[in-house]
């Protein structure tokens, strides 16, 4: 049985994301730097997650899967964050609260095991949520 | 013989630093070394010169491939679309110069667009502060030379301004302080235990989205109130140890990013934080400076405040005068409640940093994305324009986090036929003249 635990996530810039984003956003770099999840060790030992293995995120806006890894930047039990990007964006909400400004930091997620779940690319991951799965841009006239 | 370009301007983040050594082949087409950037900075400027870039502008076709067309089509499409559509959304900006940006501003204008900057996804709760409170700043040379106190709150520089902590803020010996880092007290305030903290004399650890209370906790203090014994996670101890620490200074100054301007709360986070540094006043000098993410988002905020009188969500449908109305004419809400039926991106990236919910609705209405590089959103635009990358290949005018401007030199030249956005932004404009007549 996968076990499911409910973190508090934030998102925004680690120093990998910014040099990605300039070898540019469709390079394997990128997709190294921010499709990942940075846990602390507690919570992954409650959900059940082995460091560099896959895990499914689900908020009330979406659901992606990334994967979890050990961060450098120490976080709380608790307290999950996601690099800026397209794959932290699947599940943020893009209510502002009358600001124009989004909540990219603090708000509720499930996490559980998902190992044999595929981690998308970057195009492809944004071109699916858009179009569909077949990809198909809208009809112009 | 290769050619060394010096004191080159760094176009990626608010810092700009202006000190870099740039290593170009005799022909000038190719940048060979990059010395004094950062990570993130090195990367930009060697990127350039790697192969696969695009260089001419593509359209997409109905199977979601995409075809190389030419300038001239590509400015045909977008002058069409800015002409038919009932109210265009024209976002980014923050990437290119502030003279493209006044150019882009009159086609907006005779098109009647609403212009909206990476503030609205980053420092527009900051702008609203500002606007409600006043802001008492200074800039980054004052900080290197005057201050002994410096506070980080929400903000990492060490990952997003990787050079401002040798340059400015922490390390630095400047005219009244000579002895460098040692003669100045750092504290940092974030959830996590950021690589910025592990350089600061003291690590305030907050509970995430408690910003609000701890400040306020930090004004009570300041004024001599009790408070608490625990806020937002930090110890009373803790809390008035930093504040005694904060008034004992002789210029202090508190740098703020992401960590206020994204949880709840928004603008009143900034707004208390510029309040306790009006209180801190009281005791000593305090500053309070926004670390701006882009290296000209700044400079877009000044552009339109000149041009409109506001730093960004400007509204010009109307033509007669500018509305602002943040929550209203901002770029995510007006994605997300589906009120723009055309976009154009410039020098920014929807595709990656807007929540889905705002990209999908830009996926499905005609729109051009005018980047140097293929990004996430040119892959959901119908057009995709190429153009010279500003900082490297053109020079132009940016503003520094702390509203000072410097110029920007041109390093290389851009590949050959490749307009800059001054150029592209002209023709459209011309195009659209011819479109629209006096209208």
């Amino acid at each position: 049985m996968t076990k499911k635990i409910t973190v508090n996530l934030i998102t925004c810039r680690t120093i990998q994301q910014g040099v990605a984003m300039e070898t540019g956003k469709t390079s394997q770099k990128y997709y190294d730097a921010v499709s990942i999840i940075h846990m602390h060790e507690d919570d992954m030992k409650k959900a059940g997650i082995m460091a560099n293995t896959n895990v499914r995120v689900t908020s009330k806006d979406g659901s992606i899967v990334v994967k979890a890894v050990r961060t450098r930047e120490d976080l709380v039990p608790g307290l999950a964050h996601i690099p800026m990007g397209p794959w932290a964006n699947a599940i943020v909400s893009a209510y502002t609260y009358s600001t124009g400004e989004p909540c990219f930091k603090g708000f509720d997620v499930e996490i559980e095991p998902a190992e044999n779940e595929k981690v998308m690319g970057a195009v492809e991951l944004v071109q699916t949520l858009c179009y569909g799965e077949e990809r198909k841009p809208p009809a112009r006239e | 013989m290769t050619k060394v370009v010096t004191d080159v301007t760094c176009p990626f983040c608010g810092t700009l630093c202006d000190d870099l050594e740039i290593t170009v082949s005799d022909d000038g087409k190719e940048i060979i070394d990059c010395q004094n950037a950062c990570a993130i900075g090195s990367e930009k400027f060697l990127h350039v010169s790697k192969e696969g870039r695009v260089t001419r502008p593509r359209k997409r076709q109905p199977d979601g491939s995409y075809k190389e067309i030419s300038y001239d089509e590509a400015i045909e499409y977008t002058a069409q679309m800015l002409a038919k559509a009932k109210k265009t959304l024209w976002y980014g900006w923050a990437s290119t110069s502030c003279e493209a940006m006044a150019i882009g501003h009159k086609v907006a204008e005779k098109a009647g667009t609403i212009v909206d900057n990476c503030a609205t996804v980053c420092h527009g709760s900051s702008l609203l502060a500002i606007q409600d409170v006043g802001v008492p700043s200074c800039t980054l040379g004052e900080i290197k030379n005057r201050a002994d106190r410096i506070v980080f709150w929400g903000c990492n520089p060490a990952h997003a301004h990787p050079r401002h902590m040798s340059r400015y803020s922490i390390f630095p010996r400047g005219f009244f302080t000579t002895k460098g880092h040692k003669g100045r007290k750092i504290i940092c305030v974030d959830c996590r235990y950021t690589d910025t903290a592990k350089c600061a004399d003291e690590f305030i650890q907050i509970e995430q989205g408690y910003d609000y209370e701890l400040l306020d906790a930090f004004r009570t203090v300041a004024r001599g109130e009790p408070i608490p014994d625990v806020v937002g996670g930090v110890p009373k101890e803790k809390i008035i140890s930093a504040v005694n620490t904060l008034k004992e200074g002789r210029f202090g100054v508190i740098f703020f990013g992401m960590g206020l301007t994204h949880t709840l709360g928004r603008n009143h986070n900034i707004d208390i934080a510029i309040n306790l540094t009006r209180d801190l006043n009281d005791f000593t000098k305090f500053s309070i400076i926004a670390m701006r993410g882009h290296w000209n988002v700044t400079g877009s905020g000044q552009v339109l405040s000149w041009q409109y009188g506001f730093p960004y969500c400007v509204d010009l449908t109307r033509r007669t005068h500018a509305r602002y109305n943040p929550g209203e004419t901002s770029s995510v809400d007006l994605l997300r409640r589906k009120e723009v039926d055309a976009c154009i991106c410039i020098a920014s990236d929807i595709g990656a940093h807007f929540p889905i919910e705002a990209t999908r609705h830009m996926a499905q209405i005609p729109s051009v994305c005018i980047d140097p590089h293929i990004n996430l959103t040119t892959e959901i635009s119908d057009v995709h324009i190429p153009v010279a990358l500003v900082g490297v290949e053109v020079e132009g005018c940016a503003y520094r986090m702390d509203n000072v401007p410097i110029a920007c030199r041109k390093v290389i030249d851009p590949p050959e036929g490749m307009l800059t956005d001054e150029e592209l932004l002209e023709k459209v404009y011309d195009r659209l003249c011819d479109i629209m007549g006096d209208a």
